[in-house]
């Protein structure tokens, strides 16, 4: 049977409590991991096995959590802001989030802001459906 | 003082789980010190002790190809003391493992009594410091780590899936 979004909004939660030692109700849909949630880098990794095996799927890391590849690609960063070519990529690689505002000012260190548990949700959803 | 705090595997499935002996006695000097007058075995050497056979396991799964080490205590729950004269058995068991990173879950046991749930995650260090450059000799696991595992496993000579 087909996971509601409330549903998987409910597991996910479940996962970053666990994995970020947090309580229930600090984890909202627009929290984002590293700002709100408190984050490193080896979390995502924890979040990402975690995700695996609450919901039976595979999630390459990379997919998910794709920024590491953009931003090691000189063609991607100038200035410190994403190129058009970079922001492209991003679009492609995340098509499971909101990149409208980020698109105005494509700073490379606002890109943590965009790994909300919104995003994560909408990730899970899309893997599932398909 | 040699840090190494597990005596010798007594089970090792590749790539699954393995299972590590110690033996606690009054003549290791950090007994005495974490708790003066009441000697003990210090519960963070009991997390470097899974750590240490949980990373042997990670580590041999891949061949030791990576450089395996601890970035997380995922859980660490201690339920009673350990004392000298105590002979504590680890088992860890591999959750998930991908190329960047490794999780284990764990338990130590003194006979059928739980000591303590210590679940870690294990990063390979090489595959996630992008920029960052390490010695290319594999400086985690030594002939020392290494030797405990004779008897229980052959070399590979390719990389496992």
């Amino acid at each position: 049977m087909a996971m509601s979004r409330d549903e998987i909004f409910e597991k996910v939660q479940e996962v970053l409590v666990d994995a970020l030692g947090l309580d229930d109700d600090e984890v909202t849909n627009d929290a984002t991991l590293m700002g709100d949630l408190g984050a490193e880098s080896i979390d995502f990794l924890d979040i990402v096995f975690r995700l695996e095996k609450t919901f039976d799927i595979k999630v390459p890391r990379e997919e998910l959590f794709p920024a590491e590849t953009v931003l090691n690609n000189p063609e991607f960063v100038s200035g410190g802001k994403l190129t058009d070519k970079g922001l492209g990529e991003l679009k492609d690689k995340m098509p499971h989030t909101d990149l409208t505002e980020f698109e105005k000012d494509p700073d490379v260190n606002k890109i943590a802001d965009l790994f909300t548990v919104d995003a994560i949700v909408n990730f899970i959803e899309t893997k599932l459906n398909n | 003082m040699r840090w190494i705090w597990i005596d010798k595997f007594l089970e090792f499935k590749s790539g699954q789980y393995a299972v590590a002996l110690k033996n606690v006695t009054l003549a290791e000097e950090h007994i005495h010190d974490n708790v003066p007058g009441f000697p003990m075995m210090p519960e963070c050497l009991m997390i470097e002790a899974m750590a240490q056979t949980g990373g042997i396991l990670v580590g041999e799964a891949r061949n030791f190809e990576e450089k395996v080490i601890l970035a997380k205590i995922k859980k660490a729950v201690f339920y009673h003391y350990v004392v000298p004269g105590d002979t504590i058995i680890l088992r860890a068991e591999v959750e998930s493992i991908s190329p960047e990173a490794a999780s284990i879950e764990g338990e130590i046991k003194r006979g059928d009594e739980l000591i303590a749930q210590i679940s870690l995650m294990f990063s390979h260090i090489d595959k996630n410091l992008s920029g960052k450059q390490f010695p290319e000799e594999n400086f985690v696991f030594t002939d020392m780590f290494n030797s405990l595992l004779t008897g229980f496993v052959e070399r590979k000579t390719e990389q496992a899936p």
